[in-house]
């Protein structure tokens, strides 16, 4: 490309917002006690970036941490408190 | 076929003649009837048509962008605050090169609170990156929509256009409107048939991030494609008188400014009252005109020009008023003359706003105002607001 008129009218690119690893930018991470998960699923329900996995239904829910952001919905949703947001720097 | 209606009715008309495909609107004063009415042909199956139902207007504007990303026609209408609160998704709708048409019930903006026209909300998005068609009667915004949806989905254009129709006065009067036959529409209206449409099958990112070494670039053919719907919006008139036997050839329709000493610019229904003015003057032996501003955006340069060059007193009647200097018409008409006809005295008025009625006298005034200033050469105020209760009895 060297002038605007090889540019096309608007713009988009060929992959999807999945090569874009948000995870990077996340300060809490949620992470679910299976102890006390009931896989209800409300976190997959609720998570505005689908970064909740269920695989199977029956599987525990799982963080897709490449691009969960660590917006704690899920955990405020959760019914039965099973999910913790814990800084990123505390976890090793 | 020739049939009485309301403006939004002539409007909803409109959108079903353009065979829309998806519509998502949201209700407000003075446009809800337009998608009640839509709402009814959908539900009737009179129109195959979806409709959405959303939250807000601003909700309305998203799911319409994401509808002709997959190829659809797509048609909202709203108002004053309605249109305000869509603002950032009207960027959005311009940048993504979405041909949207939209009729704007023109609404004064609150407070104060006021449901009548005036053009302070469509001024206020003016500078989005839409083409905005103002219409003076009912039969005009039937029309418009279709030449609207013509010059919109061009492929050398792809943006939205705001079709203006002033709340009330146009919105619930009845008028005289020929509604043109479906079939005669389809000849004038292909359906839209975009280069690039969302596959599913092939998932990709759609209105993604570009960096400053390149996005100046989509601005500037932002710019470009604007310029060239004036030339397209022509096209389309030719095309349409044609058809259907009305004429919308010009960006700037004149009235009696061959030989005229003043002009006065208008926008909108009150250009219907210039004009009866300008004819009363004309029996009295004053030699007035009307430039009837059409299309707003793109900005008719030439056209103005081209007045100037003819009428070299020329005032502007303004509908809304942009806290700089004077109205939002007066400022770009002044702006186009100034650098090559700086001679041509530009005069702005301001009136009308919040729905205050705007008389045939009140335009006589400007007339005679305007022939004061021709015969001085002079003038002692750049902007005035017309009928102002300012206790001077001027008016």
């Amino acid at each position: 490309m060297e002038t605007y008129r090889d540019l096309p009218q608007s713009t988009y690119s060929l992959q999807t917002t999945e090569s874009v690893r948000t995870g990077t930018w996340r300060t809490f991470r949620p992470v679910i006690d299976t102890k006390k998960c009931t896989r209800c699923y409300t976190c997959w329900k609720f998570c505005p970036d689908l970064s909740v996995d269920v695989k199977e239904e029956g599987d525990f829910p799982k963080v897709d941490l490449d691009h969960c952001k660590g917006c704690g919905i899920c955990a405020n949703e959760c019914p039965t408190g099973a999910i913790t947001m814990l800084r990123e720097d505390t976890i090793c | 076929m020739l049939d009485l209606m309301t403006g939004n009715a002539a409007a909803a008309k409109g959108a079903m003649l353009a065979r829309v495909e998806v519509i998502a609107a949201y209700p407000i004063t003075p446009q809800t009837s337009i998608s009640e009415k839509l709402a009814e042909m959908v539900a009737n199956n009179e129109i195959a048509a979806k409709y959405i139902k959303v939250e807000s207007e601003h909700s309305a504007m998203a799911a319409l962008i994401g509808a002709s990303y997959v190829g659809a026609r797509t048609f909202t209408a709203t108002s004053s605050q309605g249109l305000a609160l869509m603002h950032e998704n009207l960027y959005w709708a311009a940048g993504a090169r979405r041909p949207i048409v939209m009729p704007v019930v023109s609404r004064a903006l609150g407070p104060p609170w006021n449901i009548w026209t005036d053009h302070m909300d469509v001024m206020g998005e003016r500078d989005t990156g839409w083409m905005q068609f103002f219409c003076e009667n009912n039969q005009e915004t039937l029309d418009l929509i279709l030449i609207a949806y013509r010059v919109a989905e061009d492929k050398e254009v792809m943006l939205p256009a705001m079709i203006i129709e002033d709340g009330f006065i146009l919105s619930h009067t009845f008028e005289k409107v020929d509604v043109p036959a479906i079939e005669e529409v389809d000849f004038f209206l292909h359906p839209f048939n975009p280069d690039v449409k969302v596959n599913f099958r092939k998932p990709r990112r759609y209105g993604s991030l570009v960096m400053p070494d390149w996005a100046m670039e989509f601005r500037y053919n932002n710019y470009l494609a604007m310029e060239k719907a004036k030339k397209k919006f022509l096209e389309a008139g030719v095309a349409f008188k044609k058809a259907f036997g009305r004429d919308y050839g010009d960006l700037v329709e004149l009235y009696r400014c061959e030989d005229a000493d003043v002009a006065l610019i208008v926008a909108g229904s009150a250009a219907g009252t210039a004009k009866v003015a300008a004819d009363r003057m004309r029996e009295r032996g004053r030699k007035v005109g009307v430039a009837k501003l059409r299309v707003f955006r793109p900005f008719p340069t030439e056209e103005m020009l081209r007045l100037g060059e003819v009428v070299r007193t020329i005032g502007v009647f303004d509908r809304s008023y942009t806290y700089g200097q004077g109205g939002a018409i007066y400022g770009e008409v002044r702006n186009a003359l100034f650098p090559l006809a700086p001679d041509v005295r530009v005069k702005g008025y301001i009136g009308g706003l919040g729905g205050r009625d705007v008389t045939e006298a009140e335009f006589e005034k400007m007339y005679d105002d305007l022939l004061m200033i021709a015969r001085n050469g002079s003038m002692q105020k750049d902007v005035e607001w017309v009928a102002l209760k300012d206790g001077s009895w001027r008016w």
